[in-house]
């Protein structure tokens, strides 16, 4: 495999291209719909319960009432404990189930421990795996014990979709970012992904373009095509559709698909659902007269 | 690289024209002595909108007479000028530098009308950067003691400056802000096709009240601009092409005059099989499709070292695919229209020059072309030689000639086998490989792993046939002051 550099300017340069292209109109209610059709609608806080894993999965069925045309989400992203009862409230939507393994978000346990995650998430109904990389054994320079781990962990996953979380803000510089995409798309990843929310920063343009540039290369080379989901901090319909505007200009029209490309997000849900009220009925609602996923 | 992305219609972006209306009149005379008036010749010319091939409007032509008059008006307002305390005329350009800003959107739209650049553009670059020279060369005014120390600095006088198309208000800020900084007086002369923006400047001149006579604006050809270089003036500012610059340089020889010349390039990149790829290919498309590519330091030579031509090739393709030529007042238009007829006829020579000479045209590019207007796809040719004339001449337009190279010995004689040394461009991730080549490299300005970086304290100028004389910064101060 060989290392490839990345530069810091040109890439800022060409991250900050995509937000100004201007989407309106027919070209907005598009995207706005594909950004929904493309979440992961995600809830991961010590304090998650029955009632919120219901309101969640309520949610991502029908993001809003009075608009019952827009699409559902891709997926509902939840902590090992709620996977059962996501199943259960969601089973026949066509909605994936994924669930953040293998001692999120630090990762820091032993490897069995993290298999044997992975293993009951999985025998619980996850469809979706997202494992985080073991940072330290990346930062020490051990890469064979990175790429090992994630190889063992797609196997644990069986037929369910893995998605690795790299943690980019841990990583901080761009060469290392393109190397461990590289890395686990070696290892097998079905999606990388950057960042647990857990830390700042999270997903930035920049640096989803560095793994987006990763996955053309590996598809440029093999043919095979990996997933990207950014994750952490994208709220805004806005900025959603500066990511989209990236994916289609970096990776074409094959990857404007959840089967290819996911947001992680929590708010952006409504956030997408207030700009398309505001594109139907000319008026902007307040956040109260949006629901709570 | 058997698999190919798809770049198709899945999503795409509904049009986003700049819908704000602007203003502009049927006619516009010679700005003289801080009035529009008619011009004594009586003569009359259309100027173009490229993307509609429709008259804007119509600007006078100034013949002799008319330059005459505009000098000896800048000749009259030259002693209150320069006797103007250094902190006043500051003042002056800084309320010019405010006046650009608050009317920017209105200039940046008249500058895609008037020249056919993407409003992308005017509106990021050539306008921010305007009022960015008026505010540099603000702060300038009362320290030109201090920028040559243990010298005296004081006004060279009246100051002929005759600017090109490619970036009508930039270029106009370029000379003007030194010039009046130092205490001169200024008869500007702006391209034929391209004068709205340096008469909505003069607008501007009448709001901040600049002193009648200081800046004086004739519109006209080629003939004006001789006239100018032969009347009563100081000194002569010329950006342009080299073939002008070459002609100025012989009307002026002997009259005492001093010149600084801003003339042609043929720019090289040179990417190393050690750089970042992606990073580079993206200064390889900001470098030769900026601005249609008429850019004086368009990167429009690409050297690739061997091992890596495929691949850069394969990523420059990719990277075409996704750029956007039509409407300039789009805002998501990527290249605009070529500025004139004559300058789009030139650029289709040369491509057909180039697959004659037996080089390989490459056209990834998807856009539709309007049916109206001068448009121009954005193209590289590969296979390339030395020899060929697409590797000697400057064509000005978005056509990039690719050559290989083996060695750094290989890239850096080739790179400077040019009669040109405006700027190259050194693409590595090896900190000492920048050093060692860009020390070696014939041209005024060299970037490294990035391209087209500018500042107004930054000096900008060429080598060999590319000019003599610095723009910007300290250095760009030394054209407009007498030292003593």
């Amino acid at each position: 495999m060989r290392t490839v550099t990345v530069d810091r300017v040109m890439i800022e340069a060409r991250a900050a291209s995509f937000t100004r292209r201007s989407i309106k109109e027919a070209a907005k209610l598009q995207g706005l719909c594909m950004a929904l059709s493309m979440t992961d609608l995600t809830t991961l806080e010590g304090k998650d319960s029955r009632e919120r894993i219901s309101a969640l999965c309520r949610k991502a069925r029908q993001p809003a009432a009075d608009m019952p045309d827009l699409p559902q989400v891709a997926a509902v992203c939840v902590y090992p404990n709620h996977v059962a009862l996501a199943c259960e409230l969601l089973a026949g939507t066509g909605i994936h189930i994924a669930s953040v393994a293998t001692a999120f978000p630090s990762g820091q346990s032993p490897l069995e421990l993290r298999l044997e995650e992975v293993r009951q998430v999985v025998a619980d109904g996850a469809d979706e795996v997202d494992m985080v990389i073991n940072r330290g054994a990346f930062l020490a320079g051990d890469y064979p014990t990175v790429q090992g781990e994630i190889e063992a962990i797609k196997q644990a996953c069986g037929d369910a979709h893995l998605k690795v979380i790299l943690e980019t803000g841990e990583l901080e510089t761009f060469d290392k970012i393109r190397l461990a995409s590289d890395l686990a798309i070696e290892a097998g990843g079905d999606f990388i992904k950057t960042s647990t929310g857990k830390i700042q920063p999270a997903a930035t343009i920049p640096v989803t373009l560095v793994m987006l540039e990763a996955i053309r290369d590996h598809f440029l080379a093999t043919g095979k095509r990996v997933g990207m989901k950014p994750a952490g901090g994208i709220s805004k319909a806005k900025t959603a559709l500066h990511y989209l505007v990236m994916v289609k200009e970096t990776l074409g029209d094959d990857w404007l698909t959840p089967d290819l490309f996911r947001f992680g997000a929590s708010s952006l849900v409504n956030d997408i659902v207030r700009q398309v009220r505001w594109k139907r009925t000319g008026n902007y609602t307040a956040n109260y007269d949006v629901s709570i996923g | 690289m058997a698999q190919s992305l798809q770049f198709e219609h899945k999503w795409d972006y509904a049009p986003a024209p700049e819908k704000i209306p602007v203003q502009i009149d049927d006619r516009y005379g010679l700005f003289i002595n801080g009035r529009f008036i008619e011009p004594a010749s009586d003569k009359w010319a259309d100027s173009i909108n490229p993307a509609t091939e429709q008259s804007l409007f119509k600007f006078a032509v100034a013949d002799q007479s008319d330059v005459e008059t505009a000098v000896a008006a800048a000749r009259k307002a030259l002693p209150g000028w320069s006797g103007l305390p250094a902190q006043e005329r500051a003042k002056y350009l800084f309320r010019i530098a405010r006046r650009i800003q608050e009317r920017s959107r209105e200039l940046a739209i008249l500058e895609s009308m008037d020249g056919g650049k993407p409003i992308k553009e005017s509106r990021d670059i050539d306008l921010p950067e305007a009022a960015k020279h008026f505010f540099y060369h603000a702060g300038w005014a009362d320290k030109l003691d201090y920028a040559f120390p243990g010298r005296k600095a004081g006004p060279v006088g009246v100051c002929g400056q005759i600017i090109p198309w490619n970036f009508p208000l930039l270029m106009a800020a370029w000379k003007i802000a030194p010039a009046l900084a130092c205490g001169n007086t200024v008869v500007l002369k702006p391209a034929e096709t391209t004068s709205l923006t340096a008469l909505r400047l003069a607008e501007i001149f009448q709001e901040v009240e600049l002193p009648p006579g200081v800046v004086n604006i004739v519109t006209g050809a080629g003939q004006t601009g001789s006239a100018l270089a032969t009347a009563d003036i100081n000194k002569l500012a010329f950006t342009g092409s080299t073939q002008v610059g070459k002609l100025l340089a012989r009307q002026l020889a002997g009259t005492g005059k001093r010149l600084t010349l801003e003339l042609g390039g043929k720019s090289p990149h040179i990417i190393f099989d050690d750089a970042s790829i992606d990073q580079a290919v993206e200064g390889i498309i900001s470098g030769i499709y900026f601005n249609q590519g008429h850019v004086c330091c368009a990167g429009s030579r690409l050297f690739v070292q061997e091992s890596i031509m495929s691949e850069v090739l394969a990523k420059l393709d990719i990277r075409l695919a996704s750029l956007r030529v039509g409407d300039p007042l789009d805002k998501n238009t990527d290249l605009g229209a070529i500025n004139s007829r004559q300058q789009l006829d030139k650029i289709n020579e040369y491509r057909k020059i180039g697959v004659e000479e037996g080089a390989s045209l490459h056209q990834p590019s998807t856009s539709e072309l309007p049916d109206k207007g001068y448009w121009s796809q954005p193209c590289y040719f590969a296979d390339v030689q030395p020899a060929h004339r697409l590797a000697r001449d400057e064509i000005f337009g978005p056509v990039l000639a690719v050559m290989s190279f083996r060695t750094p010995e290989e890239a850096l004689s080739r790179a400077n086998n040019t009669p040109f040394g405006l700027a190259a461009g050194i693409w590595t991730d090896k900190g000492s490989k920048i050093f060692d080549i860009a020390a070696k490299l014939k041209a005024g300005v060299v970037w490294c792993n990035t391209y087209n970086q500018f500042d107004a304290s930054s000096p900008f100028g060429g080598f060999r046939e590319s000019g003599f004389g610095r723009e910007g910064g300290r250095q760009g101060l030394r054209a407009y002051l007498e030292l003593s």
